[in-house]
């Protein structure tokens, strides 16, 4: 909570007598340690998860029984059930480079571009399913730089999500240069308003954003329950937003079924702005200040209330946006429990991406790459899906208490600074 | 006899740093070793391999003449060293007695707290070593001084005869510095041994038996504190000579800059702090506020510089009134503020060196064009404040929380300066820094003077009000009790204000001005 933790140089600093000129030796194994901790995380991560694929194995344990007559057989059945349930994730998420290869082999000799399209299918579809992790995981970063704990991406994710849908299917007859962009702000604006209402409160009345974040999800579940089930219900019995419109969809760039949209190029041009905006903008400096010491930045005269309010209304717009995007690219229509996992999705992706656009982009590929990876691990090996979560569980572990990590790997801790994931009750 | 404590080649390595070399000391029984050095010179690292909380890369350690390893606190502990810290390790919501058994519970009746037996206890070393506690009182609710006394019955409690006490003064009010120095003596007088860690001279001359200088990592001497002097503990410390004297022209007043009349200001508790404080400050003049810590010098400053509301009053800065302002309106007017604590408001602590030294202006041009920052202006100018103000640090883009206390202290001072200020308001500008870096920063200031800024300076450093003021308003209760000029005044005349007693008492008590003209400036 207090700054000064952070200190723990002996006697004050070690830098005092270094000569001036060795500061730009000093930024470049501060670049990897930044890095490490997640990478080796992630690494571990894998390794038990590992573990618990073998142990979970009757094959494995069949072989283990007979360990002593047969111990190469024992290992060798644990290395096939690891290598398979990877191999299938990989093949799962990435693909299988010998089908990429025959599919372009087959499109030049005969010009039927079908078995390379195929064979890039599950990794298009992974790149579809990364694109609203970051969009929120990028909306959670944004709050816990100015030191809000925004738990309420999974509202403004529903929120933007009913808002774009809503403009998405009933206006008709506009041309999709207009409808494309009028879905994608409303989708935006509906969750800006969601965010930045725990905002004002926060600012003005001191009332906690987790508190109120939490309290707005709830709003918003039973709000878009009401929705779905009366005015926005399409005609039938199931629980349904009628389709949008197709000049409010975003167009994807190959043809079904892959889903693979323009979503995922606004998503990144997201991130790019959201870096531009909290790096080498005044508003991005007051806001990263407010984060890390509000009494200093109240005493540098900046207006605590209304750097809150920015914040979290910009953490809504983009939690809003990822909901937008899954609607108007791969969706097309709203159901009940849409947004349901979003919300500690993303703060898993701040956090893995130490809150970090580029970060956060890179850990929400990781993120959409093993959950669109798991269906086919499951099919495949025959591995459960809920792996995946155990070793997506592991990692945030390890991301989020970092001294296991330096622990198991013996790594020396250095001061790099300590990210403000949110500031106590009160004050 | 052989010492209670002694220390051979103690060396400790840290990346890049030799923080400790081949250290040699020693503590006899029943005597205060005063250890005395600037921040960054190895005092408190070496007092942490002693607690065993590092682990020395050579040397040994002998405890009444046998060698010892001591690899954690709970060794030392054992061994009979007891440690004081700086930032006291007690917990506020729980009484003196349940603080100091912490860790060492009695039990009575197989399961239950003997917390009576703690009490008795700590009675008994209260009145052993004149060590005023209220063994039922919350922590929460004790001043600094009683805190610091319960801190030293919980080592006491444990049974130690060396205790090791890491800046002890630097929280504690002139009356609670003395108080602490009467338990001290009364500690040796019972046979204990202390270790009093320090970078203030006046106190190690009043307080310690012997004293030993470190300078980067170094013993630089031993010597005995009847054969010291002020001039030759602050060489030895900074390794050339240091001026004790903050060496001024008289001053020429101009217009009143800042006004304040029957100010009245609202601690974080909201008790009225500042009851009807009312003084002027002139272009080209300091004005110093001395009072003892807690008498409304911190709500003054909140309120003159916007981060604490007025409730009744006024004050006008350039002749304009500021009630209702924000801090930036304030800055804007041309006011500077070294804060009393930079590391709470004057600095944010993850950011980089440049990115501070912009702190109150990235927002203006050439800083930023609209919303756009402009780095290279920014690194640019960065760099300039750095070698300006000769703030040592590797580069202007580590976190300014790696620097060293002072050099911290100059960030902010390098930020304030080198924006156009018509006032500066300085709290407690030199709190907690060494020698070299207080007379840098007093020269600064009085630089500023000298250039047509009005200054208000606000210290519980009786020394340097007067040594850098040219008038003193003495503040007292949220009241300025008296305003009296700089030049002569007597410094005991000055303490009676400040204890309370009204001016035309202290007069028939002490004269209030003296003939020597130059006041020796010293900490």
């Amino acid at each position: 909570m207090n700054a000064k933790a952070t200190q723990t140089n002996p006697e004050g600093s070690a830098q005092k007598e270094a000569p001036k000129s060795e500061g730009k030796r000093r930024q470049v194994p501060r670049f990897f340690q930044v890095l490490l901790v997640p990478a080796l995380a992630i690494l571990t991560g894998f390794i038990i998860g590992a573990i618990v694929i073998a142990v979970s194995n009757d094959a494995v344990i069949a072989a283990f029984q007979n360990f002593f007559h047969a111990p190469s057989a024992a290992l060798a059945a644990t290395w096939k059930a690891i290598a398979t349930a990877y191999g299938a994730l990989f093949s799962g998420s990435i693909g299988s480079f010998t089908e990429i290869y025959h599919g372009i082999q087959s499109y030049y000799a005969t010009g039927d571009g079908k078995p390379f399209l195929l064979a890039i299918y599950p990794f298009t579809e992974s790149l579809a399913t990364v694109t609203p992790y970051i969009l929120a995981g990028l909306a959670v970063a944004v709050g816990f730089k100015c030191g809000l704990f925004n738990i309420g991406a999974e509202g403004q994710f529903g929120i933007g999500a009913l808002c774009s849908a809503f403009v998405g299917y009933s206006i008709h007859g506009l041309p999709w240069f207009i409808h494309l962009p009028l879905a994608l702000l409303a989708g935006a604006a509906g969750g800006a308003i969601w965010g930045a209402i725990p905002g004002f409160l926060k600012g003005l009345t001191g009332a906690h954003e987790v508190v109120t974040t939490i309290m707005m999800n709830y709003i918003s579940f039973r709000l878009s329950d009401w929705l779905l089930n009366g005015p926005m219900k399409a005609t039938g019995y199931r629980p349904l937003t009628p389709v949008i419109e197709k000049s409010a969809m975003l167009p994807r760039f190959f043809p079904d079924p892959q889903r693979f949209n323009w979503g995922f190029i606004l998503a990144l041009a997201m991130a790019v702005f959201v870096y531009w905006f909290l790096f080498k903008t005044t508003i991005g400096f007051e806001i990263r200040s407010v984060g890390a010491n509000p009494d200093g930045a109240r005493y540098a005269g900046m207006n605590i209330v209304r750097n809150f309010v920015i914040a979290m209304t910009l953490s809504g717009a983009l939690a809003g946006l990822a909901g937008t995007s899954q609607v108007l690219g791969i969706d097309h229509w709203v159901g009940q429990g849409f947004s349901a996992g979003y919300g500690f999705d993303s703060i898993a992706i701040a956090l893995l991406g130490q809150s970090h656009p580029l970060g956060v982009v890179l850990a929400a590929f990781l993120w959409g790459t093993l959950r669109s990876g798991a269906t086919r691990m499951q099919s495949l090996a025959g591995v459960p899906l809920e792996i995946i979560s155990i070793i997506q569980g592991l990692v945030i572990v390890f991301v989020a208490a970092p001294a296991i990590i330096r622990w198991i790997y013996r790594i020396r801790a250095i001061s790099t600074q300590t990210i403000v994931l949110t500031r106590g009750w009160g004050k | 006899m052989p010492p209670v404590l002694e220390l051979r080649g103690i060396t400790k390595y840290f990346p890049g740093v030799l923080a400790n070399d081949a250290i040699d000391l020693s503590v006899e029984k029943g005597k205060i070793l005063a250890l005395l050095g600037e921040n960054g010179a190895g005092k408190t690292t070496l007092m942490n391999i002693l607690y065993g909380l590092y682990k020395p890369d050579k040397g040994q350690i002998f405890i009444n003449g046998e060698e010892v390893s001591i690899h954690d606190p709970s060794d030392a502990i054992a061994r009979g060293i007891g440690m004081v810290h700086q930032h006291f390790m007690l917990i506020p919501v729980m009484t003196a007695t349940e603080n100091v058994m912490l860790g060492v519970e009695p039990i009575r009746n197989g399961i239950f707290l003997d917390k009576a037996r703690v009490a008795k206890r700590i009675l008994e070393i209260s009145k052993q070593y004149d060590l005023e506690v209220d063994p039922q009182a919350y922590i929460g609710d004790l001043p600094v001084g009683a805190q610091q006394r319960v801190e030293i019955i919980k080592v006491l409690y444990r049974q130690a005869d060396i205790l090791i006490l890491d800046e002890p003064t630097a929280v504690l009010t002139p009356q609670e510095v003395e108080g602490l120095f009467k338990v001290l003596r009364s500690l040796v007088a019972n046979g204990k041994s202390v270790i009093f860690i320090t970078h203030k001279l006046k106190e190690v001359l009043a307080i310690a038996d012997t004293i030993t200088v470190l300078r980067s990592g170094r013993v630089v001497g031993t010597v005995n504190a009847k054969d010291a002097s002020q001039e030759k503990l602050a060489s030895m410390m900074v390794g050339r000579e240091v001026n004790l004297v903050v060496r001024k022209k008289p001053a020429s007043p101009g217009a009143v800059v800042l006004s304040v009349k029957d100010l009245y200001v609202r601690d974080e508790r909201k008790n009225l702090t500042v009851n009807g404080a009312s003084f002027d400050v002139r272009a080209g003049e300091v004005m110093g506020v001395a009072g003892v810590q807690g008498n409304g010098q911190t709500e003054l400053v909140y309120a003159l510089t916007g981060l604490a509301p007025v409730v009744s009053g006024g004050i006008s800065i350039m002749d304009k009134p500021v009630r209702h302002s924000s801090p930036r309106d304030i800055l804007e007017r041309g006011v500077a503020h070294i804060p009393e604590d930079r590391q709470r408001h004057g600095l944010i602590l993850p950011f980089p060196v440049r990115d501070n030294l912009v702190l109150c202006t990235y927002y203006q041009p050439p800083f930023a064009k609209g919303l756009a920052l402009q780095q290279k202006v920014i690194i640019e100018m960065a760099g300039k404040l750095v070698d300006q103000f000769d703030v040592r640090t590797p580069s202007v883009f580590v976190p300014v929380s790696t620097l060293s206390g002072g050099n911290q202290q100059k960030v902010i001072v390098a930020r304030e300066f080198s924006r156009p200020i018509k006032l500066l308001i300085a709290s407690q500008p030199t709190r907690g820094l060494d020698v070299g870096s207080i007379e840098y920063i007093h020269n600064r200031i009085i630089e500023k003077r000298d250039e047509g800024t009005a200054v208000l300076l606000v210290s519980p450093e009786l020394d340097e009000i007067i040594a850098l003021s040219d008038r003193i308003a003495v503040m007292y209760k949220g009241k300025i009790v008296d305003i009296l000029p700089a030049a002569k005044v007597k410094k005991t005349f000055l303490g009676l204000l400040m204890a309370g007693v009204k001016p035309s008492e202290a007069l028939q008590e002490a004269p209030a001005t003296t003939q020597e003209t130059e006041v020796e400036r010293v900490f």
